[in-house]
């Protein structure tokens, strides 16, 4: 549980700044510079929405301390791709990439890839065998592989590299499949990214293969007792985080006349700046974070940083924001050793 | 090595071709191979991101048209285990070059990415996003990988046959092709895209507008006879690996009469070698430069290793300064097991042809290796003005409308390059001295393409 002793984080979906690299880049450093900890970026078909992955990417360079967060689905794409993808996130990103998993009943998204839909709870199991392939190539290379040794004329040691050899379990309810590694991409900075998934998959997804789960609900008043269940449910190890639709009074206008249309199926918050402080000082002191879903991007984003976030600061609701550190370190994780490390080579109280 | 520039040949007749009269730099930043020294004191880390902003902005600043990124889905291996001797492991090429997007303006950003185990929709929307993203500087250089033992890692497998690779790329390329022109206006909607094929189908709704240059610029690598004709059919650029004079020239007359018999013009497809240079002030340092870089590409371990591949066993016993191994190959059939370029030929007799021509021509092991790796072709050695003098000619005649540049030194290895030889190219008006507009489809000077048909389904190719 998360109190003011034990400040809290927020994050922020950067949904509304579509495709345009300038914009882009406004969205990011404005975020950053508001001093939110982390940016999402949101990525079920809709038109206009340029790939999640590739957008965190491009945010990496110009950002410096913020952790990058695309949503990535783990149904209709092949796990191999997404793996080493999300480990190049993590070096173009310094260490601060994550990944929200995402396994949703898409039609669409079937169709588009020419496989059958995948409903019900063959979705977990596709989303915990992708988990468990990235998870795996991430370890692939353990993080001294790369030896550069000279006199050997070896550049890597191949006792560091391993086959992971994945497959799917019995009783997939979809086409089984195999992956037989290693990753073609040294481990990533962080050596494991951060994963994160709705709270509606775990079980599904085993708790233990998540570091943090994304907790809904359908009010902003029954959140802070969902995230209590699910914090229950969880255990301690999981990173909490709450989700929030919001619009705020911007520019002369009241919220409720900005005519904002939510559909996420989140709690959505309408009000002042001031009111928002307050509900995200009381939501804190129950979620790890918060990750807040602006109506409007731009407009919302200057009413936070102008006077939400100050305000949080101030009253030590907030994590602060740690120069150069990993998406890791803000999630208060330590970075594990490879799963396939021998125990000789293992530092000693290394990792889970 | 000015031999080359001596051959009085000319490409195909003035009516059909029309030399362009300039040559276009790319950088290829191949992460994995032995063509990278990883030895020097002076070699950097081939995975951080500051290697790839270095390069990139340095190759923007000698106003490269492009900068490519290779790509391989499964390690290399050696004798059943992954190859240790080489430069290995690198990052994903769309997520580097959607990251390189936001530290460099101009320069086109090429991502290497295969047909056969990537999804026609999933990749079509991922290289439009890069598009946007970098404000119309994106393309695709289409590969096929004809090497058995990447499927192992997809969910696919390894399903397709080296001869139904090309169907299937060329199916997956036109539907890319129709994905990208689906949208109908600045605005949208965009119209649905279908196809139904032997290996995949497609129904999709596509959710982006067209770049500033209206869609990725498609480049294509891959030299057999059907390779050349997929991209003179469906490609801008030919991504080839005949870069010395003559067989550039051979190269390009092959393309123009493809690219006519596809009914396309005969400047349709342009044509960007592999190459590799060593520079120097003078001849002579070029030469010692040389010499000093195979050594630290070809290293005693690497020679021995080079010829394990082909024998299918242990010679670690043997001495890389003395002669090729007296015992024969373990296997009947050589296999492509480290991405080299040789297939199916007899074993043993490779070994005995070999054996004869080192002996011949009183080369070690080390000294025949380095001899048979085939980067010694694609190389321009020379001082900064013979080399430029060199290039000069390939513009007069058209052989290549550029080259790809692979450095062997990461990150500094293009500055050379940029600081001495471009302008030296430029005084010699070969080379351009601003880029041409904001897209790469711009600085290759490529039309606009043109819209690919509509229709509902498009006919089973596949
Ligand atoms: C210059 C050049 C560069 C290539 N680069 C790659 C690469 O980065 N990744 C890859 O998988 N294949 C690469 N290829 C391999 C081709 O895509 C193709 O699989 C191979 O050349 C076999 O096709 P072909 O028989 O038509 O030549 C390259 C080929 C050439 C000629």
């Amino acid at each position: 549980m998360s109190t003011f002793e034990n400040p809290g984080f927020l994050a922020i979906e950067l949904d509304g700044a579509g495709w345009d690299g300038a914009d882009l880049t406004r969205a990011v450093l404005a975020a950053e510079s508001a001093g939110f900890h982390a940016a999402t970026f949101t990525d079920a078909p809709a038109p206009g929405r340029a790939n999640a992955l590739q957008r965190a990417a491009f945010a990496g360079p110009v950002s410096r301390t913020i952790a990058l967060v695309p949503e990535v689905d783990t149904v209709y794409t092949e796990p191999f791709h997404i793996s080493t993808q999300l480990a190049s996130l993590d070096y173009v990103s310094g260490g601060r990439a994550g990944w929200i998993v995402t396994a949703a009943e898409a039609p669409g998204a079937a169709a588009a890839v020419g496989r059958s839909v995948v409903t019900g709870a063959a979705l977990g199991q596709e989303a915990a065998a992708s988990i468990e392939v990235s998870r795996r190539l991430w370890d692939s290379w353990e993080d001294d592989a790369v030896i550069r040794d000279v006199a050997t004329g070896r550049y890597i040691d191949v006792d560091k590299l391993h086959y992971v050899d994945f497959r799917t379990p019995a009783g997939f309810a979809g086409p089984g499949y195999s992956v037989k590694g290693p990753s073609i991409i040294p481990r990533p900075l962080q050596g494991q990214l951060p994963v994160l998934a709705p709270a509606s998959l775990i079980g599904g997804v085993p708790v233990e293969a998540v570091d943090a789960v994304l907790v809904s609900a359908p009010t902003p008043e029954l959140l802070a007792a969902e995230v209590r269940d699910v914090r229950a449910r969880v255990g301690a190890g999981v990173v909490v985080v709450a989700e929030l639709d919001l619009v705020l009074d911007a520019r002369g206008q009241a919220a409720a006349a900005r005519g904002a249309s939510f559909d996420g199926g989140r709690a959505a918050f309408a009000g002042s700046a001031a009111s928002l402080t307050d509900f995200l000082a009381d939501l804190l002191k129950e979620a790890d974070g918060v990750r807040l879903h602006p109506a409007s991007l731009f407009v919302d984003l200057e009413e936070l940083g102008r006077l939400v976030l100050p305000e949080l600061r101030r009253r030590r609701a907030l994590r602060p924001v740690v120069q150069d550190g990993t998406f890791r370190d803000l999630l208060g994780l330590d970075r594990p050793a490879s799963r396939y490390a021998t125990a000789a080579a293992a530092p000693a109280g290394a990792g889970k | 090595m000015t031999q080359h520039t001596r051959a009085k040949s000319q490409v195909g007749t003035p009516d059909q071709f029309t030399p362009s009269g300039q040559i276009q730099f790319g950088v290829f930043f191949q992460g994995v191979n032995s063509g990278t020294i990883w030895k020097a004191p002076e070699s950097g880390s081939q995975t951080d991101f500051e290697s790839f902003r270095r390069i990139a902005q340095t190759a923007e600043r000698g106003l490269f048209a492009a900068f490519f990124l290779g790509e391989g889905l499964r390690l290399r291996e050696h004798l059943g285990r992954p190859h240790a001797l080489d430069v290995v492991g690198r990052p994903d090429a769309q997520t580097m070059l959607a990251a390189l997007a936001s530290v460099t303006q101009n320069i086109g950003l090429v991502a290497t990415q295969n047909t056969t185990y990537n999804d026609p929709a999933d990749l079509a929307h991922r290289l439009a996003s890069l598009d946007l993203v970098s404000g119309g500087r994106a393309a695709w250089n289409i590969v096929t990988t004809d090497n058995a033992w990447t499927g192992a890692n997809f969910r696919r497998g390894g399903y397709l046959d080296h001869a139904d690779r090309y169907k299937h790329a060329e199916a997956f390329v036109e539907t890319a092709k129709r994905i990208w022109d689906s949208w109908e206006t600045p605005d949208g909607p965009a119209r649905r895209v279908l196809h139904e094929g032997q290996h995949y189908t497609v129904d999709v709704t596509p959710r982006l507008p067209r770049s500033a240059q209206y869609r990725p610029v498609l480049f294509q690598a891959g030299d057999s006879p059907e390779g050349r004709s997929f991209a003179a059919r469906q490609a801008d650029v030919i991504f080839s690996a005949h870069p010395t004079f003559d067989d550039a020239v051979e190269f390009r007359k092959d393309l123009v009469e493809r690219s006519l018999a596809a009914g396309r013009g005969a400047n349709a497809v342009q044509i960007m070698p592999a190459s590799e240079f060593i520079l120097a002030p003078t001849a002579a340092e070029a030469a010692e430069k040389k010499e000093w870089v195979r050594s630290l590409q070809i290293g005693p371990q690497q020679a021995i290793a080079y010829l394990e591949q082909f024998w299918g066993r242990e010679l670690s016993a043997y001495d890389p300064d003395g002669p090729l191994p007296e015992i024969d190959p373990v296997v009947e059939e050589t296999s492509e097991t480290r991405g080299s370029g040789f297939h199916g030929a007899k074993a043993r007799q490779l070994a005995d042809q070999w054996r004869a021509e080192a002996k011949d021509k009183g080369l070690s092991i080390r000294q025949f290796v380095t001899s048979k790796t085939a980067r010694i072709d694609s190389t321009f050695t020379g001082s900064y003005t013979a080399v430029a003098d060199q290039l000069a000619e390939y513009a007069r005649v058209g052989a290549v409308d550029g080259f790809n540049i692979s450095p062997w030194l990461v990150p500094s290895g293009l500055d050379d390059i940029v600081n001495h030889l471009v302008p030296e190219l430029q005084e010699r008006g070969v080379y351009p001295t601003e880029y041409r507009g904001s897209t790469l489809r711009e600085h290759l000077g490529l039309e606009a393409p043109v819209r690919s048909a509509d229709g509902a389904v498009a006919a089973a190719r596949a």
